[in-house]
């Protein structure tokens, strides 16, 4: 398969008064075309800047992007003017945003915000502009639409808001969909909704999606690969069933071990201590160090590389260089992950 | 929304009745008639004058006399002014403020926000803060400065326009500036703070991922939703400017209806203070009616809490 999208060595910063903020500090990936990547991590991790930063949606100043390419169908994003990126943006990568509730227009009715796009990049008059209006609100499953398009977002609820969000984002029928947590505003029931309706979506326009979310429960519904971030990095990066029954960096089994499940019978969840560290002077060695029981000396000294778990598994942990100490992950994280095989056992695998 | 108007204009006659009842009390409570300055008159021809106007009434009569008439669009005669209608007093002289008064405002809104819009794009640029500087200077010095300082070197000094009076647009030009100052400060200052705050939101970054370029977001986008504070200063701004501006008409001799309302004071003409203070209060209550009129037009949202329409 091809790739899309690949992004190598991304560095971003925001200049504050305090200091150079180092929010995204080296991060390299590739999206394949019709596949969905997430990319999950606490607050701060790094990942909205990261895809902020593909869309070049990081306001300048304060934030710019350091070093590293972006490249979309081999055109380096990151070296383009704000011009150029006009004429991307919507039409080529289109972002879906986390609050329905903020990120549309209250003085704006909805159709003419989709319609928008359309005018721009596709040049459509308004008639016909309207006309693929309907149709989209059509594809995104809200009823009424003829009548619809000409109300204003108050009179939609947060599901139907998220709806016309994901309208706009289709709009021009772009190569890269990045949903930043479009679900983590929605009550339970719409987000399996919305979910879905982004699957259903991608099945029929064969987009790429990079689905940025920290609910793991999520991303074991949508994803072909995940990304984990810590502190501006990936440390660790496969596919979700390599990530879910075969983790190996301590912070995965972490983020396993504090994910709320339905068919396991713990008693309590396992938190990972501490908090993340302040990345206007992120810590030498290995950021994840000052929180991981498993750390070792190295970890204080030197960044860990990726080391290769198999053609499409990496992690940055020193536990996988020949001469750590074999490390297995708690008993917890383990029992954990033989519930995951079970159930998707039972499922009997859509993938 | 036709329901709602006639609802909202049921509650403006209603407060209208309220205001004229209030004033009409307040005044009588005052001590002195329009005659008591008057030194030749004598006892026998003021009881004459105060018998003609019915002001030896008790005061619930003349109450009722004056709410008659007023119901018939009477406001009663001037005492200062020869007997005139006060009707017609008012008719002659409001033309003039409100023409003066909505030149100013035109003026000063638009080029207020256009500062305010420029500064918020250049926020934090030396161009913010020399707007923000121009903006407090409209504020802080009040206009009768400004007229004065026109008067002096453009009218005086340099002799490009006439110093008084009005009816030739070249009379015009330095009142409305001197009263465009402070609406534009205010529109400037109101309008840097809301754009800036507007251009923050989720939305606007929803436009920039959509492609569009800065102006389509700025004006498209941004401008709508800035309005409404500044709609809710402008509204008794405008009030103030186009019910006459006392100071401004004293210094340029401008013969609109503040003059004549301080004037009234002076001699306590009793109808013409009624007639301009109803007048005010009418242009007052309809100002504010067009103001939520037009928040309904510029925000949705607050259309439909208005009224069903």
């Amino acid at each position: 398969m091809d790739n899309i999208l690949e992004v190598k060595d991304l560095h971003v910063s925001f200049d504050t008064y305090g200091g150079e903020v180092k929010a995204v500090r080296g991060v390299s990936f590739d999206l394949k075309k019709g596949e969905t990547l997430a990319i999950v991590g606490e607050s701060g991790s790094g990942k909205s800047v990261t895809t902020r930063a593909i869309a070049r949606l990081i306001p300048s100043p304060p934030g710019r992007i350091k070093e590293g390419e972006i490249l979309l169908d081999g055109k380096d994003l990151a070296k383009l003017k704000e011009k150029q990126m006009q004429q991307i943006r919507g039409k080529e990568i289109s972002t879906i945003f986390q609050d329905p509730m903020t990120s549309l227009n209250p003085t704006m009715k909805i159709g003419a915000q989709i319609m928008e796009g359309l005018i721009k990049h596709q040049k459509m008059s308004r008639s016909k502009a309207k006309e693929r209006t309907i149709e989209l609100l059509d594809l995104v499953g809200l009823p009424n639409a003829k009548d619809r398009v000409d109300q204003y977002p108050h009179q939609f609820s947060g599901g139907q808001r998220q709806r016309v969000v994901i309208a706009i984002a289709l709009a021009c029928n772009p190569k890269v969909l990045i949903a930043d947590e479009p679900t983590t505003a929605l009550d339970v029931t719409i987000q399996a909704q919305i979910l879905e309706l982004m699957k259903d979506i991608q099945k029929k326009t064969d987009s790429s999606i990079i689905f940025i979310t920290h609910d793991l429960g999520v991303v074991a519904n949508v994803a072909d690969r995940v990304a984990v971030m810590y502190a501006g990095k990936i440390v660790e990066i496969g596919t979700v069933d390599e990530i879910f029954y075969n983790p190996k960096h301590p912070y995965t089994w972490g983020l396993l071990g504090s994910m709320p499940t339905l068919d396991n019978d713990e008693e309590s969840l396992v938190a990972i201590p501490g908090s993340p560290p302040d990345m206007l002077n992120p810590p030498k060695g290995d950021a994840f160090a000052p929180r991981n029981e498993y750390a070792l000396e190295i970890d204080n000294e030197m960044e860990p590389p990726m080391f290769k778990v198999s053609d499409t598994h990496y992690a940055a942990t020193w536990l996988l260089h020949e001469n750590a100490p074999k490390m297995e992950p708690p008993a917890a994280v383990k029992r954990r992950m033989k519930g995951f095989a079970a159930s998707s056992d039972k499922k009997g695998d859509k993938r | 929304m036709a329901r709602y108007i006639l609802q909202r204009l049921g509650y403006m006659i209603l407060t209208l009745f309220l205001i004229a009842t209030f004033s009409f009390f307040l005044m009588k409570m005052l001590p002195g008639s329009p005659l008591s300055s008057e030194q030749k008159v004598t006892e026998a021809q003021r009881e004459i004058i105060l018998e003609k106007y019915g002001l030896n009434d008790p005061v619930p009569v003349q109450y009722a006399r004056y709410m008659g008439n007023l119901l018939q669009g009477d406001l009663g005669v001037s005492f200062q002014l020869k007997n005139q209608p006060v009707t017609d007093i008012l008719l002659s002289r409001i033309p003039i403020s409100a023409q003066l008064g909505l030149y100013a405002l035109l003026i000063g809104t638009v080029l207020g926000m256009l500062l305010g819009l420029i500064a918020a794009i250049k926020n934090n640029s030396w161009v913010d803060y020399s707007a923000n500087i121009v903006s407090v200077i409209g504020i802080s010095i009040p206009s009768f400065i400004f007229a004065g300082l026109m008067q002096y070197y453009v009218g005086v000094k340099l002799g490009l326009l006439p110093i008084a009076f009005w009816g030739t647009w070249q009379q015009a030009v330095m009142p409305t500036i001197a009263l465009a100052i402070f609406p534009m400060a205010i529109g400037a200052r109101f309008m840097r703070t809301e754009m800036i705050e507007v251009l923050g939101s989720d939305f606007i970054v929803t436009a920039r991922a959509k492609g569009l370029n800065n102006t389509g977001i700025l004006f498209k986008h941004g401008l709508r939703n800035a309005l409404i504070p500044l709609v809710t200063v402008m509204g008794p701004m405008a009030v103030s400017l186009m019910t006459g501006t006392l100071v401004i008409e004293q210094i340029f001799s401008i013969p609109g209806i503040g003059e004549q309302f301080v004037s009234s004071v002076m001699t306590d003409d009793f109808a013409i203070i009624m007639g301009t203070t109803l007048f005010f209060a009418f242009f007052f209550v309809l100002i504010i009616l067009i103001v939520d009129l037009l928040y309904g037009i510029i925000d949705p949202r607050i259309r439909l809490a208005g009224g069903k329409d």
